[in-house]
Parts: C-alpha cells; sequence; structure tokens
C-alpha cells in the first residue's frame, strides 16, 4: 500500500510569499561563499574551504562537482541537500547522451535543475532544496557560460556572480570590478573577489578552472598559493602607490 | 490465491481452453500488467507470423550520399501490393524541417507517420533549446521509437539527412533499431541496382551537377531492372541553407533519353542466334 502524500508544506501567505522558499534562500546564505566568474576562454569556480576537523580527511569534502566530462557545479547551502541534486543532474546529463547521442549542453542541464528544484517547492510531502548552485561549462561554439540556480527554481546566466556567506558584498565587489578577461587574469579576479571576505591561503580556498583544452582542473594548494600571493602583491602596490600620491600631493 | 487447476480461468473470465500450461499470471483476473494473450499453443512462432502478415513489402529504391557540396537524395515514387502497382506517385522523401529530410522505404504509414512524429519531436527541441537538433540527434530520436516498438511489426527502413553546426549529416535508421551512420546509402527492394551505378560514379570532388546527376541515373537503373520500383526519380539537396528539390523526372523518359538508340541501353539483348 503505497502512502501518498497530498498535503503541502509550500503554500502562499496571504501577501503573496512562498515563505518555505525564502527560508531556503536563508540556510543558502548561511552556507560558505561560492564564485564563479567567466572570461573570455576560461570560467574559474573559487569556494570558499570550510576548516576541515583535525581527523577529517578533506579530500572527501568536495564543494566542486563534475556533472559530466564538460561540466561543473559549484553550490552553497545544505551540502546533503546538493548531493541528491547532483546526482539527478547526473543522470539527466547521461539519459541526454543515451537519448539524443551527444553530450548535454549547459542551459539544458541548469534548466533541468531548476526545474527539479521548482517542482519540490510545488509538491506534496517535501521541502524545498536548500542550495543554489553556480553551473559552469562550454556551448557547442566554445564560448564560456556560467548560471546560477536558487531554490525557488529560478536560473539565469552570468558573468561572475557569488552565492553564499557574504555574497552581497562579493557580487558587489565583481559589479564594480568586472572586465572581461582571459586565462590567469580571470583567476586573478575570482581570487580577488573571494579575499574580500575569505582569509587568504589555500587552507580557506579552493579553486577550479576550466578551459576549452583541458576541461575542468581543480588547482593544487601550491598553484594557489602562489596566486593568492601574487594577488596580495599586487594589491600593496596599488595602495603604496595611492598613499604615495596623496602623501606627495599633501606635500608642500 | 485459490485456483482449481481443473478450470483455469482467463482474463475475460471464460475458461482458458489449453490445459498443457499453467496460466500465465497475465492471464488471470486481474493481473497488474495484463493483457489478453492469443490462445495458441506457440507463443513465439505465432508471433513472427503475425509480424510475417503484416509486413508489406519493401518495394522501392532510395539512396543518399554526402560529397563535396552537401547531401544528395534520390528516390522512386512507385508502390506495390504483392505484384499489383498501387501508386506511382508515392512521395517518398518526407520533409521533416527545411534542413532535415527522411526517406521512405518498408511500410508507408510507418514511414510517414514516425517521421512526422520526429517532425515534431524536433520542433520541440527547437522550442525547449533554443537551437536546432542535429542530425545525430534527430537519427537516434527516430531509432530509440524504433527500438521500442521492436519486435511488434513496424517495418521502415529510412535515411535521415540533413545539415547542421557539424556540416552535412546522413544515417541509416530501420525498424529493427538499427542506426548507421554513413556517407552512402541506398535502401529498398533495388538498392543492389541503384549501389552498383552510384558506387561506381561517386567522387567526392563532383561538382554538384554531377552529384544530382549520380543519383538520378542511379535510380532510373534500379527502376529498370527491379520490378518493384519505377514511377518518378525525385532528387533532393542539402546544404547548410537546407534542402532543395532538384528534379522530378519521369523513368520512362529518362530511359529514352539516356538510350535513343535501343541498342545502347546495357540490357540490349542480341536477337537469339
Amino acid at each position: 500500500m503505497s502512502a501518498r502524500y497530498d498535503r503541502a508544506i509550500t503554500v502562499f501567505s496571504p501577501d503573496g510569499h512562498l515563505f518555505q522558499v525564502e527560508y531556503a534562500l536563508e540556510a543558502v546564505r548561511k552556507g560558505t561563499l561560492a564564485v564563479g566568474v567567466r572570461g573570455k576562454d576560461t570560467i574559474v569556480l573559487g569556494v570558499e574551504k570550510k576548516a576541515a576537523a583535525k581527523l577529517q580527511d578533506a579530500r572527501t569534502v568536495r564543494k566542486i562537482v563534475k556533472i559530466d566530462e564538460h561540466i561543473c557545479l559549484a553550490f552553497a547551502g545544505l551540502t546533503a541537500d546538493a548531493r541528491v541534486l547532483v546526482n539527478r543532474a547526473r543522470m539527466e546529463a547521461q539519459s541526454y547522451r543515451l537519448t539524443l547521442d551527444e553530450q548535454v549542453s549547459v542551459d539544458h542541464i541548469t534548466k533541468y535543475i531548476a526545474g527539479v528544484q521548482q517542482k519540490y517547492t510545488q509538491s506534496g510531502g517535501v521541502r524545498p532544496f536548500g542550495i543554489s548552485t553556480l553551473i559552469v561549462g562550454f556551448d557547442p561554439a566554445g564560448a564560456p557560460q556560467l548560471y546560477q540556480t536558487d531554490p525557488s527554481g529560478i536560473h539565469s546566466a552570468w558573468k561572475a556572480t557569488a552565492i553564499g556567506r557574504n555574497s552581497k558584498t562579493i557580487r558587489e565587489f565583481l559589479e564594480k570590478n568586472y572586465i572581461e578577461t582571459s586565462g590567469k587574469d580571470t583567476v586573478k579576479l575570482a581570487i580577488k573577489a573571494l579575499l574580500e571576505t575569505v582569509e587568504a591561503g589555500s587552507k580557506s580556498i579552493e579553486v577550479a578552472v576550466m578551459d576549452k583544452e583541458h576541461g575542468l582542473r581543480v588547482w593544487t594548494d601550491e598553484e594557489v598559493d602562489a596566486l593568492v600571493k601574487e594577488v596580495e602583491a599586487e594589491k600593496a602596490a596599488a595602495e603604496a602607490s595611492k598613499r604615495g600620491g596623496a602623501g606627495q600631493a599633501g606635500a608642500v | 490465491m485459490q485456483l482449481s487447476w481443473d478450470l483455469p480461468v482467463s482474463a475475460s473470465g471464460g475458461p482458458i481452453r489449453n490445459y498443457d500450461r499453467l496460466p500465465l499470471s497475465s492471464e488471470l483476473a486481474g493481473g497488474p500488467q495484463g493483457f489478453a494473450l492469443p490462445d495458441v499453443k506457440e507463443l513465439d512462432a505465432f508471433e513472427r507470423q503475425v509480424v510475417e502478415m503484416v509486413k508489406p513489402a519493401h518495394g522501392t529504391t532510395t539512396l543518399g550520399f554526402i560529397f563535396q557540396g552537401g547531401v544528395i537524395i534520390a528516390v522512386d515514387s512507385r508502390a506495390t501490393m504483392g505484384s499489383y502497382i498501387s501508386s506511382q506517385t508515392v512521395k517518398k522523401v518526407i520533409e521533416i524541417n527545411p534542413y532535415l529530410l527522411g526517406t521512405m522505404a518498408g511500410g508507408a504509414a510507418d514511414c510517414s507517420f514516425w517521421e512526422r512524429n520526429l517532425g515534431m519531436q524536433c520542433r520541440l527541441y527547437e522550442l525547449n533549446n533554443g537551437k536546432r537538433i542535429t542530425v545525430r540527434g534527430a537519427s537516434k530520436l527516430l531509432a530509440n521509437t524504433m527500438f521500442s516498438y521492436r519486435g511488434m511489426g513496424l517495418s521502415m527502413g529510412t535515411m535521415v539527412a540533413g545539415w547542421d553546426h557539424t556540416g552535412p549529416g546522413l544515417y541509416y535508421v530501420d525498424s529493427d533499431g538499427q542506426r548507421t551512420k554513413g556517407e552512402r546509402f541506398s535502401v529498398g527492394s533495388g538498392s543492389l541496382y541503384a549501389y552498383g551505378i552510384m558506387d561506381q560514379g561517386y567522387k567526392w570532388d563532383m561538382p554538384v551537377e554531377e552529384a544530382v546527376e549520380l543519383g538520378r541515373r542511379a535510380i532510373y537503373h534500379a527502376t529498370f531492372r527491379d520490378c518493384a520500383s519505377g514511377g518518378t526519380v525525385s532528387v533532393y539537396h542539402v546544404t547548410e541553407k537546407g534542402w532543395t528539390k532538384i528534379s522530378g523526372d519521369d523513368v520512362t523518359e529518362l530511359h529514352f533519353k539516356y538510350y535513343p538508340q535501343p541498342e545502347s541501353h546495357p540490357a540490349y539483348a542480341t536477337p537469339v542466334l
């Protein structure tokens, strides 16, 4: 005998809000930060690494995951919810390959994930997923793409965006400082954005870079540290020249 | 569930007359996925007989090939019911959409219905994904459908031809679920004759007019030798701008055009000495 759940949990409030969805967005806001930056030929996903417990194997706590050979996803929010959604996306990617003998496009998989998230806001007995996702990949023409989904099921393409803790600050930084970059400069921009609120160093930052030839590559701690040092040096130099110039102007 | 084996009961409630075998779950009243099975001793042999009965003759010649200038599709237009020619004016190229063509060989209804159904799936793909479907994807959708009806008597041997962002595409898809990518195909009872002409005259670098003429000549020769092929030869050309119908010629007129002197025809027989 199958139990049927016909009582909805996500219902409208008198003034038109879906509070469960809004509470889910709160859960997302409590999750660790994830930043996505799209360049001319490169896409970068940068995430804030939660301090791993001493005895925990850090390699098993991954916030950047592969959906298929050519598509990657980072999330902010409830890790367990993300695992379920990522599994569904992986199945959809393979099912698409089987049905159409082609690899799925980034916007198709984004629409699918967003569709699943929306279904859980309009079904009986379930709650919305407590995650927002950043989905990256390349379209058949070779142009890089970055999409974002959230618990309400909306999805849109972005040049650069952030989700999770302090994402508003990071997004404001990106709006002020975004320029079209390529290669290493795109990674630098992502790290600069992360460093606005995250402690510098490979202990707290994880970076994954995707480009057309090499696909996705997660940077080693050494590479991250090296680039973080470069970014900090540039920042210090910029501060120094600003201070130096003001000093000179002040001198009579 | 209590059952008396003296009188097994079928799904419709009447007795199952074949006492040689135990009743199947689908025959018992209230079977979850039940449908009435035929009341015969050997089910598999019976199904094979049915499929043979339903399967119409593949009387046709169709061909397609890719060359430097795109894809050429050429077909005849005869339909036969046994030895009766039921039509000389059948449209054997189905225009799925402005850049995709499907050919018809086998059951006319199966071909035209499922290729129109494919057209619907392609259109839905365009609307849902904001871009045209590839020839690869379209042929796979058709092959999936054919596979899901495998063994149920569908009869279709088609070529899906078109142009997408990867260039020209040609796939052979049939009702057994086979899907093969290729550069040269001919399908139908006259295909062997068409292959003879097509393979002998094919050059990747040939200009468009020569390719069109090759397709036309190959179909003509197939209609000459194969009794189940005839009528008119239709030739289509597919480029990145889509497909265009190049010509439709009556095979009898082609016969006299190619061989105005009877002696010049390859099938001309010298009198018995």
